[in-house]
């Protein structure tokens, strides 16, 4: 199994107020975003988000009466410059590898863009080789903790 | 001047309608007997033989008919003539539990065309008229029951069935409709069409006969302005043949029940006691005439009064006011029977919770479904695709069971409120009782 970070999505209908009341939730238990992305539908939206603690994270969702879920995604630093993205997508591209979505962010500490992506199960040990094979390092959970 | 189609029966004394009703009924329960294994039990189950039934003082002996019947009877369990002198079936929409079936010999027919034709003939419709008839055909009863009303009136006869708005109007426009037959949603939503257009000094309607769901007084003033007529209801259920049933005459005060082929009772429906006119109740109906489907004591589940006070227009029949609501959770939207049960269904067979709740609007006129679904932990996913691509599945399969589309939106779970006891899973915002 290729090294993939844990991602948290979570259900949430698309009314005013939904998403404050989220990270109300995650800020009184003390959890810590690292990324946070939202895909919209029409009546609903599914937040995606990258926390310092997804157990815990997912109990107090569950709790709380959240429907959500933990998803392996994959996670790569990328040059902070024009054509840094390129680069990693046109591997994939190569090797015919599919995003099923993406999201980037820059990290402070260990400064620097990082892609979080994820792609089919049937795809997930594909695109780790192929990342692997053109010396494209997976982050971990514990890596992503650190940036 | 008031017109009529068949004056010495619709103006009858009432001591004739009560001969007409006692011999009719007492002929009825005996063929019945005989013929449908179904009722024959429920009679002998009561312990009421076809001689306790000597007149229509009777009646209330018998045993009643509900639409479970109608299901655990499927489909022939009720039928009172062999198959080889039935013509036509004729059915509503929904699943084989819910779905109506009813038969129709030869002279079935006729009556009920007959029954159609006074309605079109109290409506002031004549065989100069053009009846354009936008029910739909097919098994649902609309459609061929106003159609075969408008023949026997003798009016040339239109049978555009619903939907194709342009084609509608255009035959209107081109051959001078002057009667007009619809549901009231559909007549709203064409009068809206031909305000827009600026068409009603092209066309030549005066008269509109609309039923097979609830509307309210201020539609039928909008519709009337609209397109320039007089709108006039009627009243059926396939249980019983079709529209026609009851009908509106010029006085618009109630609708004459077409007696001489139905006994209506109004009953207490928590007790089964019959009430007297008057009062308000659950509208029982008993087909005396027919033939190849006769229910006797049908529950129809409309609540209303009946009012037996002799009316203006002359004609002797009595009246049933508009109904009132219904003693069960039956919904009608856009003239189709909807009942929370086969949503429910639905729901479970997709794998989602059996918490939903069902939101009926009427939007400039016509009405809309809206049903609020719990995401579920089974039922999430973390794409956007996934999740909409089972929704689609619910809403065809919805489409699929209930014969209309209904809008899904899908809710956090837990969010509808479960109260004690019997949840509001029904939210009517139409106020049309």
């Amino acid at each position: 199994m290729p090294k993939t970070v844990k991602q948290i999505s979570v259900f949430l209908e698309n009314n005013p107020g939904q998403l404050a009341d989220l990270t109300k939730l995650l800020s009184e238990h003390n959890i810590d975003m690292r990324t946070l992305s939202i895909a919209e539908a029409e009546d609903f939206g599914i937040v995606r988000m990258i926390v310092n603690n997804p157990e815990e994270t997912m109990t107090r969702l569950k709790n709380a009466g959240y429907v959500a879920s933990i998803t392996p995604v994959l996670a790569v630093a990328v040059r902070d410059e024009p054509g840094g993205l390129y680069e990693i997508l046109e591997i994939m591209r190569k090797d015919g590898v599919n995003l099923e979505y993406a999201y980037a962010f820059i990290a402070k500490k260990k400064i620097g863009a990082y892609l979080i992506f994820h792609v089919s199960d049937a795809d997930t040990e594909k695109a780790a080789k192929v990342l692997s094979k053109n010396n494209i390092p997976l982050i971990t959970q514990e890596e992503l903790d650190l940036i | 001047m008031e017109r009529y189609y068949q004056k010495e029966i619709e103006c009858a004394p009432r001591e004739q309608i009560k001969k007409w009703q006692s011999e009719r009924l007492v002929k009825t329960v005996k063929r019945v007997y005989e013929n449908s294994p179904y009722y024959k039990k429920l009679m002998d189950e009561k312990g009421v033989t076809c001689n306790d039934i000597k007149s229509v003082d009777d009646l209330h002996k018998l045993p009643f008919l509900e639409k479970e019947d109608l299901r655990k009877s499927y489909p022939y369990g009720l039928m009172s003539t062999p198959i080889r002198d039935c013509i036509r079936i004729q059915s509503t929409s929904g699943t084989t539990g819910k779905r109506v079936i009813a038969f129709y010999t030869q002279r079935d027919l006729d009556l009920w065309d007959d029954c159609c034709a006074r309605a079109i003939t109290a409506a002031g419709a004549t065989r100069d008229d053009v009846v354009h008839v936008s029910y739909g055909y097919g098994l649902f009863t609309g459609g061929l029951g106003l159609h075969g009303g408008s023949h026997k009136v003798g009016s040339l006869t239109l049978p555009v069935s619903s939907g194709n708005t342009e084609r509608q109007l255009q035959f209107m426009e081109d051959l001078g409709s002057t009667v007009l037959c619809c549901t009231p949603s559909y007549a709203a939503y064409l009068a809206e069409t031909i305000t827009e257009k600026g068409l009603k000094d092209l066309l030549k309607l005066k008269i509109g006969i609309f039923g097979a769901e609830a509307w309210t007084d201020e539609m039928r003033r909008d519709i009337e302005e609209k397109l320039g007529i007089k709108a006039y209801d009627i009243y059926g259920l396939t249980e019983l043949s079709g529209p026609g049933v009851a009908f509106e005459c010029c006085e618009q005060n109630g609708m004459h029940i077409n007696e001489d082929h139905f006994i209506a009772e109004i009953i207490n429906p928590e007790t089964g006691e019959v009430l007297p006119d008057g009062e308000k109740g659950e509208l029982v109906f008993s087909s005396i005439t027919k033939e190849a489907f006769p229910l006797l004591r049908y529950r129809t589940r409309d609540i209303c009064i009946l009012n037996s006070e002799k009316c203006s227009c002359g004609r002797t029949m009595k009246r049933m006011g508009k109904p009132l609501g219904r003693s069960d959770d039956m919904l009608i939207v856009k003239g189709v029977n909807v009942f929370p049960s086969q949503i429910e269904a639905v729901l479970l067979k997709n794998g989602y919770e059996a918490n939903y709740q069902i939101i009926v609007s009427r939007i400039n006129n016509s009405d809309v479904l809206d049903i609020n679904v719990e995401m579920t932990p089974e039922k999430f996913s973390d794409t956007i695709g996934e999740i909409s691509a089972a929704e689609k599945v619910l809403v065809n399969d919805l489409r699929a069971v209930l014969g209309i589309f209904a809008r899904v939106h899908l809710v956090a779970h837990k969010s509808i409120v479960r109260s004690e006891g019997k949840a509001v899973r029904v939210i009517d915002k139409r106020n049309l009782y």
